[in-house]
């Protein structure tokens, strides 16, 4: 799906047009890596027994692992023109919990673009809206990134 | 885990359980690959230094979970989290030690959820805040 991204120099003709970033199931291993890179113990996302007896009723992912999802298509298209790119803020909307199992459609715009003089050159402010559904084209998440490009 | 928090539990003030972490060069190896985030300047040296940058940085997204497990370790498997805002203010660096830290700053009730919002930030080994955030959450009630 990668081919259909645009490249950095014609984002700004693209703001608010949606482009697929992928599909990705979601599996237990894909979040048990995730909790041991992030050194985050809280059985919930990792033993089935404790997890099945939660309000959950099965492991969910920590809130914060949906944030990652298609961000490294973000990375990959912005880093193929980009000298340096930095991460600037990140806002996450949580609207269920993410699942074993599920398959999540991550889908981005590109919400504004702005651009100034820095002390390393021309800074350019890229700010990214994602949306996450489920296989059910249920919402899951909402997040907003936005990265800097010098 | 301790025992789950209630909303009633909780007053506006009061100040979230801190989270201490040291992440490591090996950690941001496994974070690269866990997240698919290859960016150079978080491994590179000499790349992130011809940058401009103080050496390798720890990625703010990392460093943004561990802000995440804060919330998710203090609000119990009863809690949830609605929203999280973060800002990658300033640079961290592996090796040295992080203080990750909230403190409850309104509650309220709305459609029948009882919701807690917080100032969540990351503290670097010089006591500058790094990362500034929010998080909206919800709690279980009591009764």
């Amino acid at each position: 799906m990668t081919e259909s991204l645009p490249t950095i120099g014609g984002l700004k003709d693209k703001i608010g047009v949606e482009w697929p970033l992928g599909v990705y199931e979601i599996e237990k291993g894909m979040i048990r890596r995730f909790v041991q890179a992030i050194e985050d113990p809280n059985p919930l996302w990792q033993d089935e027994e404790y997890a099945a007896r939660s309000q959950y009723g099965g492991i969910v992912a920590p809130p914060t692992f949906i944030m990652t999802i298609g961000f490294e298509q973000i990375q990959k298209l912005l880093a193929a023109s980009s000298g340096t790119l930095l991460h600037g803020s990140t806002e996450l909307e949580c609207y269920q919990p993410l699942r074993a199992g599920n398959v999540i459609t991550a889908t981005a715009k590109v919400a504004n673009i702005r651009e100034r003089p820095g002390k390393m050159g021309k800074m350019t402010f890229i700010t990214f809206g994602i949306s996450y559904q489920n296989q059910r084209q249920e919402l899951v998440a909402k997040c907003r990134q936005m990265v800097i490009s010098y | 885990m301790t025992g789950q928090l209630y909303y009633q539990d909780i007053a506006v003030g009061d100040e979230i359980t801190p989270l201490v972490k040291q992440p490591t060069s090996r950690q941001l190896v496994m974070w690269a690959g866990a997240s698919g985030d290859f960016n150079p300047i978080h491994y590179d040296k000499d790349l992130a230094l011809s940058r401009g940058l103080p050496g390798v940085i720890v990625p703010g997204q990392l460093a943004g979970c561990f802000l995440g497990q804060l919330i998710t370790d203090w609000i119990g498997d009863g809690g949830r989290l609605k929203k999280l805002s973060l800002s990658y203010k300033g640079m961290n660096l592996p090796g040295k030690t992080l203080t990750c830290r909230g403190r409850v700053t309104k509650k309220y009730l709305e459609d029948s959820e009882h919701y807690l919002v917080c100032s969540l930030w990351v503290e670097g080994a010089a006591g500058e805040k790094t990362i500034t955030g929010t998080a909206v959450v919800t709690l279980p009630s009591r009764g």
